[in-house]
């Protein structure tokens, strides 16, 4: 059995891993792989601070009183959980790890076109970050995420101007990954790799690539206005020297809208994956998903206007994006009915990453619908800036993209590290968290219904009851998100060592040893067929035999 | 190389919009304060920067045809220009201070005009002095280019780094062209 | 670097030397919003000419004019939506 291997190893060079061990080797990289494992390093940080602020929030919110923080803190604790989660973890979760990762691997190509770009690009995430982190935790920010004017101009003595430099500079490192995606997928792709060979998980990051290049100046740019009314004390957006504070909300949202379309589609790519290798089955209309992907990017950069329907925009604006809103979940439910067409007729095994893929395809079907709830003009008077509201975009960004994140990250797990996980650990963990996040996230609409406002660390007493529940669960999933921490720690070390395609996948990435060598390809690959060639012959690959239960049934 | 353009536009596009609202919101205090930025100046920085365009042009063509000290020279009168032009916006910029027309303290405009002429200006100087950053970028890569052109045997090695800084510099150029009108020319009748 | 290339450029370049002195012009003679037309038309003229002939976006890969093109509709986008709130609020 070891014969393969060495010779995979011999011919592909060593493992990436163990190419070069100091920890200047691993900062000077320039093999996206590494660059990659760079990103899951502090991304990983990131999301756990802010998660710490989410939990702080929620236990001061199971009573109706103010018994833990004040309310200045609470400000700022929502304005961390906000700004870190957003820009630190979501932005850059699946695109510059799993992404960076998999789409030269899927492709057969040997590194991104432009590697240097990439090391720069972490860098400049890294500085960002750091400088972000700073300003909200030495300081605080009491904003919220949005940096609304003339709040965030005039009024706040926060430290709003650190903040926006450490955003500006991470906004740059978007920018870069998403140049570097566009270049890789034009000119890197291997012969025979034609536009409809590409796995879905490409399609999703080049869609993304567009968004992250095209809407992140606007916010780059934004910022700088922002800052320089802040310090000049000029009218861009003050009302009371003559600007206009809906500019802000324009440009604002013309790029934060978007960017939930960052944070969705590639998780979209990821569950299309993990979908058809879990059901053996070709994804269900494979141009329509690529054609969807594109579509919910160009729309989704024309719906911005909905954030703004009770600030004071005008109604014939309103009615407009109102529309477009209300378009842009065609394309969201083709891929919703496509994954399910996709499992009718399967050989459905539930592993881990299944689980997070079928919990992701719910909550992001419950977060969409009560998307259209708020693109609706009238219902939206009501239910804006309510617990609604927050409960709508956390099952499409946590229950949606947080899903997806992990789902990846335990599919792909045995390709990255070369070793397995236990199984049973994994299982469990997927579904105490879909339990836990409705548990957390459930209740919340209700509130946002009866009316209760959000960003306050007060409530009236008449909400207490379901707030103890969303508390609660708020409690078990931060624990939830320990487990994977723990068991795929433990697993680096002691977990058993994983072979090339451990799930009988189809694509490029699982033709090359696990962990990969350093150039990819010992020889660069030729495609031939389309992908998702599912059900995989396992035999007529050359692979050992899948246990009984996940073979396909043979008529 | 276009890709990044088009997310430069993007990040330009931001200031002309907030000008073109701005204008809508103040049309008079903007008639009034283009009237008092400095047309000389500004239209020699134009004519300055259009040159700079058309040698970068030859430039990138003679290294494509292996014209080694040709280019090194173009490249090199184009990074020249671009530093002559950020040479003319500093003493623009030291003429407008001296007629109190940087907003804040002692400012040339009075009320009712005087908030929307803050305005004009406060843009001005952003969205020149974002352009005079990247011009700066483009001066380096270009003057670079010149420097490594000139010593090398192989012109034909840079061709790929010259073509991208070119395509840079005249995208530089290009936001320029836009300016012009917008900041100088609003009102001069 | 023939002649030919040279004189080519020497034409384009008198061309945007003629158009910048025909925009400062026409900017003194009191014409009312023909004015603004007239030096917008100008720089839309100028960034062609660059555009075309010296950054060579007609004989760029398609993918580069898509680009291209995405970066000017994307900002079309933004002004022309926010336009529909500016232009119609109360």
């Amino acid at each position: 059995m070891s014969a393969p291997a060495a010779n995979g190893a011999a011919r592909g060079g060593a493992s990436y891993l163990t190419d070069g061990m100091t920890l200047w080797s691993w900062l000077s990289t320039h093999d996206h792989k590494r660059i990659a494992i760079l990103y899951a390093l502090a991304i990983t940080v990131f999301f756990f601070v802010g998660g710490a602020a989410a939990t702080l929030m929620r236990i001061e919110l199971a009573t109706p009183q103010a018994d833990l923080v004040s309310a200045d803190t609470y400000n700022r604790l929502f304005t961390m959980h906000g700004v870190i989660m957003v820009w630190l973890f979501l932005i850059p979760s699946i695109p510059a790890t799993l992404g960076n990762f998999l789409v030269p691997l899927m492709i057969g190509a040997r590194d991104l076109a432009l590697p240097r770009l990439n090391l720069a690009s972490w860098y400049l995430y890294v500085v960002g970050g750091a400088i972000t982190l700073a300003a909200l935790l030495l300081g605080g920010v009491d904003t919220g995420w949005t940096f609304y004017t003339p709040f965030s101009t005039l009024f706040s003595n926060s430290h709003v101007m650190a903040a926006l430099v450490g955003i500006f500079v991470t906004g740059f490192s978007s920018i870069l990954t998403g140049l570097n995606f566009i270049v890789t997928i034009h000119t890197r792709r291997a012969p025979g790799m034609t536009w409809f060979r590409l796995p879905l998980f490409v399609w999703a990051h080049y869609a993304t690539s567009v968004i992250l290049v095209l809407a992140t100046p606007v916010l780059a740019m934004t910022l700088v206005l922002l800052g320089i009314e802040r310090v000049a004390r000029i009218g861009i957006f003050d009302p009371a020297l003559g600007g206009d504070p809906l500019l802000f909300q324009h440009l604002f949202w013309f790029y934060s809208h978007p960017a939930v379309y960052i944070m969705v589609l590639p998780a979209m790519g990821i569950v299309s994956e993990i979908i058809a290798c879990f059901a053996r089955n070709p994804i269900f209309g494979y141009r329509s998903m690529a054609y969807a992907m594109i579509a919910i990017a160009v729309v989704g950069f024309l719906v911005w206007g909905h954030h703004l329907f009770v600030a004071g925009q005008s109604v014939y604006a309103s009615m407009i994006f109102s529309l477009l809103s209300f378009v842009v979940a065609v394309p969201s439910a083709i891929k919703v009915f496509n994954w399910t067409a996709t499992l009718y007729k399967g050989t459905v095994s539930f592993e881990a990453p299944m689980l997070y893929a079928l919990g992701f395809i719910g909550l992001f079907m419950l977060g969409g619908m009560a998307g259209l709830f708020l693109a609706a003009l009238a219902l939206d008077v009501h239910l804006s800036d309510t617990y609604f509201v927050v409960a709508h975009f956390h099952y499409i960004m946590v229950g949606g993209s947080v899903s997806a994140y992990l789902g990846g990250i335990h599919f792909w797990w045995p390709k990255i590290t070369g070793r397995s996980y236990p199984a049973a650990w994994g299982g469990f963990a997927a579904i105490l968290l879909f339990f836990s996040f409705n548990f957390t996230f459930f209740p919340q609409y209700l509130l946002g219904m009866a009316g209760m406002p959000r960003r306050y660390h007060e409530y009236a007493a008449e909400f207490q009851g379901l707030n103890v529940l969303s508390s609660a669960g708020a409690v078990i999933l931060a624990a939830g998100y320990l487990m994977p921490l723990v068991y795929l720690t433990w697993s680096l070390r002691r977990g058993p060592r994983s072979p090339a395609n451990p799930w009988h996948a189809t694509g490029l990435e699982w033709t090359v040893p696990s962990p990969p060598p350093t150039a990819n390809f010992a020889d660069p690959p030729t495609v031939t067929e389309a992908p998702y060639a599912y059900p995989v012959q396992a035999h007529s690959r050359g692979l050992p035999r899948p246990p009984a239960s996940r073979l396909p049934r043979t008529p | 190389m276009w890709v990044f353009i088009a997310s430069e536009v993007l990040f330009f596009g931001v200031l002309f919009f907030a000008y073109l609202i701005a204008r809508l919101r103040f049309p008079d205090a903007f008639s009034a304060a283009s009237r008092r930025t400095n047309l000389t100046l500004g239209t020699l920085n134009t004519a300055i920067l259009l040159t700079s365009s058309v040698s970068m042009a030859l430039g990138v063509q003679a290294i494509r045809v292996r014209r080694r000290e040709a280019a090194a020279g173009l490249l090199a009168v184009t990074a020249g220009l671009g530093i002559a032009f950020l040479a003319v916006k500093g003493v623009e910029y030291r003429d407008d201070y001296r007629q109190a027309l940087f907003p804040g303290g002692a400012f040339a405009f009075a009320a009712p005009l005087r908030s929307g002429a803050e305005l004009f200006f406060w843009l001005y100087l952003t969205m020149t002095g974002v352009h005079a950053v990247h011009l700066a970028i483009g001066v380096a890569l270009v003057g670079g280019a010149a420097i490594r052109t000139a010593r090398s045997k192989v012109a034909i090695r840079f061709l790929l780094f010259v073509e991208c800084a070119g395509l840079y510099w005249h995208f530089v150029d290009l936001v320029w062209i836009f300016l012009y009108p917008c900041l100088y020319l609003v009102s001069r009748s | 670097m023939t002649p030919l290339e040279i004189r080519r450029h020497a034409i384009l370049w008198a061309a945007l030397v003629a158009l910048l002195a025909l925009t400062v012009a026409t900017s003194f003679l009191r014409l009312g919003f023909v004015n603004l037309v007239l030096n917008l038309g100008i720089a839309i003229a100028k960034a062609a000419i660059v555009l075309i002939f010296f950054m060579r976006l007609g004989r760029e890969s398609r993918a580069a004019q898509l680009a291209a093109g995405a970066g000017v509709l994307w900002l079309m986008l933004l002004v022309g939506l926010s336009l529909a709130d500016f232009a119609r609020r109360n």
